[in-house]
Parts: structure tokens; sequence; C-alpha cells
């Protein structure tokens, strides 16, 4: 099995991008509900992501 | 009376036979997906086998730990199972994995650290995907 190694971003992004695909899919009752749900989802870690972030580097000072 | 008997019999939902959904949910345990496959929604199951699949092998490359039952302080028991539990629910990839000898010591580092919550995180997302393979069985949704 090869290693690999990913960044803190690029770990959250991949978790991000799996976990919406899931949460789209078994959310929603119709096909768009469920892409617009599932790109909402991804936005929101996003945006989680890069506040969270700015947050802690504000906070270090 | 009649009206409080009728709306008990309405916000109770009738539980399905077990004929209907055990398939479903058992096939949508071991294979990521393949409750919705089992089901005819090839297009879902594409989905969630792909994601589930993607997040259990990025753990396992990231040298993620499995988690094993461990009994102690309330907090330890909590975690250990929990995250043992997690694992389980990750079906196919992690009977191999278990089975092939995979077999990693927790240690220090954020990629590893990461890998460990993928394994989880792998296995309770095809919770979830499960849970709505049962509905869809039980006619709750399509």
């Amino acid at each position: 099995m090869p290693k690999m190694t990913l960044s803190h971003f690029e770990a959250a992004m991949l978790f991000s991008l799996c976990t919406s695909v899931v949460m789209g899919v078994v959310t929603k009752r119709t096909d768009r509900e469920r892409l617009q749900y599932g790109v909402y989802i991804f936005a929101c870690f996003v945006v989680a992501l890069f506040g969270i972030g700015w947050l802690m580097y504000l906070g270090h000072g | 009376m009649a009206k409080a008997i009728a709306k008990d019999t309405e916000e109770k939902p009738v539980t399905p036979p077990l004929a209907t959904w055990a398939p479903a949910v058992a096939l949508g345990w071991l294979i990521p997906g393949g409750g919705h496959f089992l089901l005819k929604r090839t297009g879902r199951g594409i989905l969630l086998l792909a994601a589930v699949t993607v997040m259990f092998l990025s753990g396992l490359m990231m040298r993620g730990a499995m988690f094993h039952p461990q009994n102690g302080d309330l907090l330890t028991v909590l975690i250990n199972w929990g995250g043992f539990l997690g694992d389980v629910c990750g079906g196919i990839f992690y009977l191999l994995s278990v089975w092939l000898g995979y077999n990693q010591p927790d240690v220090a580092g954020h990629v590893h650290d990461y890998g460990t919550k993928f394994l989880v995180a792998a296995g309770l997302l095809n919770l979830l995907a499960v849970v709505d393979a049962f509905e869809i069985a039980a006619g709750r949704k399509d």
C-alpha cells in the first residue's frame, strides 16, 4: 500500500469532498436537490476551513 | 379517545417486515452503496461507493490506526468503543484490512492522525448510506 502524505489543507479538502458527496446523496429527495445540497455542504466546509484557519492564525498573534 | 388513538397510530411509523429491508441493509454494510445497488439506485450507489472507498483508502495510505475496544475511564471507553464501531461500519474494507494483517500502531503526527479519523469517518459515512438504504427499502423515500 503506497504511503500518502497530505497537508492539513489537502486532508481537510478531501474529507469535505467525500462527506459532501455522501450527505448530498442521502439527505434529499430529488437529484437536483441532492446536487444543490452537496455543493452547499462543501461550500460550508470550505468557508469553515478558511474561517477557523484565520481565527487560529489571528489567535496566535 | 378515538382521535387520540388515531393520532398515536399516525405518529408511530410502522416498522416494515424484516425481509423487505434486511438484505439491503446487510449488503449496504458489507459493500458501501451495495444496498442502493440492490434497490436499483445505481447512480447513488456508485457515488456512495466512490466516496467511502476514497476515504477509507486515503486513511489506509495515511497509515491511520484502527481502534480496538478498550475499557477504563469513561472517555477511554467512549473513544475506543466509538472508534471501533466506526471502523467496523466500514464493512468489507475493514474486514479485508484486518484479515490481511493491517495493524498500524497509533503514532504521533498529523498525517497518521488524519488517517485514523478518515478510517472512522469512512465507516460513519457508510452508516449513513445504510440508513438511507433502509429508508428506501422501507418505502419511506424514493
